[in-house]
């Protein structure tokens, strides 16, 4: 038993730790073979979800777990890095090694004919290990360090079909956005760090007087962090990466993108949970302004993502419009649990937008995963050059109809225990919001049945008589995605009670969060 | 008035690089315009951690006669500057090998030339 109490007192590290080590591991694995370099990648991110998995089942029993690299005891309080577990972070971490896992089986069979394996799995690993750490950290500075190395390696991985202009085009888009956004975060460290003499996210969140200069540091932060979750306006950067990059590599800039979705969260909630309620101008609560700004910016992000991926041909980068308009709908769910702060139907609709964050990574997952399959097929991207894939792709077909179904939030699917829950406590702040969300869901559907309908359905194409079904290992990848968005559709309060609800609470209880560390050592 | 010049710099060259990013066509400016910010960005940092007249901070050469830790400049900042220009080197190594590629596929480093992603 004993053993078991030091693994999970030792596992923040070892979570950390487990993937970096593999990823460099990787290419010395891959001299001697290259199914035992794919075995090795699926073992250690296996291990390391072994890992986040006991972790899970300490924190959300005993709350907040802290991890002190370097000095335990010593006058001086700064030479230390802490990693702070909430149940908030270990939710996060559960998403992130998941879709890492599904993209590591998937890549199995959809990359085997590609060379520059050896790197392509040292990067993989390398933005899973940035995501985990952002979602782990307690120290802000060592969150930007993490932001750095996933903006470095997600666009590594982008720009991985090298022949291609235009996957050029998206990694150099996303690299001038990454970095100008991650500049302007350590910008915002250095302001805090010069008021405060801190960089411990609890100590900070309990120190904040909020000056003008604290106003500044929050809209700094919202907006790269922002950004880097794809809220519109500033999403033009995630159709061009999402469309572009190779579609396992999708799935795990989403972990990524989610981590900085993550980190907006971190930010408002924590770093300003206690200042929350101050007054601004006018009277008006501080909470109130932020939660507004984010529902519109919100429900920008739902309309813009709509009618964009109305109008696209590339289906890789009609999901992607699609994945912005899902973003939306999370911020608008936080958005009304920030503005609401408070009131009962503020912590259902944070428990909404949380759940929203597991079935987001798993709908728009497995669509990119079921576009990759069809590319992996017939090598190709428009939807006006593909047609009739049912009669030969039947499993891709059954899977894609359960993706289009969840994603659009219909019930016996994920999507609809979520989108119920959000637009259910966004009536009761602005009923237009509701009908708005409903609204561009309905447009959803029909832009996946018309998806349907060119991609499956219709006469069979001469040039794609040779189609044939999936490999194994993608059409497992798909079917556990699929698997899982039809059990949390079915079962929804089995993972409400066990892992979102905590994670609600834990988000909103941020004096716990700080009095872990403050008073603590 | 004197001791607010730095941080006048630092505002110029955040300024000045994001005027690059923002309006230049060409990738190489851009890249320029990029390494600007973090020079402004990595100053701010070492400002910060400045005191009027600071020994460094090494606990094994400190003149005689210092005390701990009132005259000695922060190592904080100096630390977080050193990790900033080492992600730096990393971030700038990349964008320059990607404009790279991007010359010898479309044979230009003009903008507005090479988009094809639009919509």
């Amino acid at each position: 038993m004993t053993l078991l109490e030091t693994l999970i007192s030792q596992s923040p590290a070892l979570i950390i730790a487990v993937p970096l080590f593999s990823a460099f591991l990787i290419p010395l694995v891959s001299r001697i073979n290259a199914k035992l370099r794919n075995i090795f990648a699926v073992v250690m991110l296996g291990f390391t979800g072994c890992l986040i998995g006991l972790l899970a089942s300490d924190v959300i029993v005993h709350g907040p777990l802290i991890y002190i690299f370097g000095a335990k005891n010593l006058s001086v309080p700064l030479v230390r890095i802490l990693f702070e577990v909430d149940s908030m972070s270990i939710f996060m971490a559960i998403i992130t090694v998941m879709l890492a896992g599904i993209a590591v089986i998937y890549s199995w069979s959809f990359m085997s004919e590609q060379d520059g394996l050896d790197k392509y799995y040292t990067l993989l690993l390398l933005v899973v290990t940035s995501a985990l750490g952002m979602e782990l950290t307690g120290d802000i500075f060592n969150f930007f360090v993490f932001l750095e190395i996933s903006c470095i390696a997600s666009c590594a991985l982008i720009a991985f079909w090298i022949s291609e202009g235009e996957a050029l085009e998206a990694a150099f888009k996303y690299i001038v956005v990454s970095a100008v956004g991650a500049l302007f975060v350590l910008f915002a460290i250095g302001i805090l760090y010069a008021q405060y003499n801190a960089l411990n996210i609890a100590t900070l969140a309990h120190m904040l007087q909020f000056s003008f200069l604290d106003k500044i540091v929050l809209v700094l932060l919202l907006v790269v962090l922002g950004m880097k979750a794809g809220l519109a306006p500033m999403h033009m950067w995630l159709p061009d990466s999402y469309g572009r990059a190779p579609p396992s590599v999708t799935l795990i800039i989403m972990s990524a993108t989610l981590a900085s979705l993550y980190g907006v969260l971190r930010v408002v909630f924590t770093v300003y949970g206690n200042v929350l309620t101050t007054s601004m101008r006018f009277d008006l609560p501080l909470h109130v302004l932020v939660g507004w700004i984010l529902i519109v910016l919100a429900i920008v992000s739902i309309l813009i993502g709509v009618i964009m991926a109305f109008i696209q041909t590339d289906l890789l980068r009609l999901i992607g419009y699609a994945a912005i308009a899902e973003v939306g709908y999370i911020f608008l769910a936080m958005g009304t649990a920030i503005a609401a702060l408070g009131t009962p139907y503020g912590a259902i609709a944070l428990q909404g937008g949380v759940l929203h964050l597991l079935n987001d990574a798993l709908d728009i997952g497995l669509l990119f995963l079921v576009a990759g399959a069809i590319y992996y097929v017939t090598k190709k991207r428009s939807l006006d050059e593909i047609g009739g894939l049912a009669r030969t792709m039947k499993y891709t077909t059954v899977f894609f109809i359960i993706g289009l179904l969840a994603v659009a939030g219909m019930p016996p699917l994920n999507g609809f225990a979520s989108k119920f829950l959000i637009y259910e406590s966004v009536y009761r702040l602005n009923p237009i919001l509701s009908i708005v969300a409903l609204l561009c869901s309905i447009l959803m559907l029909a832009i996946f049945i018309k998806v349907l309908y060119a991609a499956f359905l219709g006469p069979e194409l001469p040039a794609l008589k040779d189609a044939r079904e999936a490999p194994k290992s993608m059409l497992l990848a798909m079917g556990i995605l699929a698997g899982m968005a039809v059990l949390i559709g079915l079962f929804p309060n089995l993972f409400l009670d066990t892992i979102i609800k905590p994670a609600a609470d834990a988000l909103l209880n941020h004096a716990q969060y700080i009095s872990t560390v403050v008073g603590g050592i | 008035m004197i001791e607010y010049i730095p941080y006048i710099t630092v505002v110029a060259m955040i300024f000045i690089g994001l005027y690059a990013v923002l309006f230049r066509r060409n990738l190489i400016k851009i890249v320029i315009g990029i390494s600007i910010i973090e020079s402004g960005v990595n100053l701010f940092l070492v400002i910060l951690g400045y005191r009027e007249g600071g020994v460094a901070p090494i606990y094994t050469s400190l003149p005689p006669g210092t005390t701990y830790p009132g005259e000695m400049v922060l190592p904080v900042p100096q630390a977080l500057t050193l990790t900033s220009i080492v992600i730096g080197v990393a971030v700038l190594a990349l964008m320059l090998s990607l404009v790279m590629h991007i010359y010898r596929k479309y044979g230009t480093l003009d903008v507005r030339k090479i988009r094809r992603l639009k919509e």
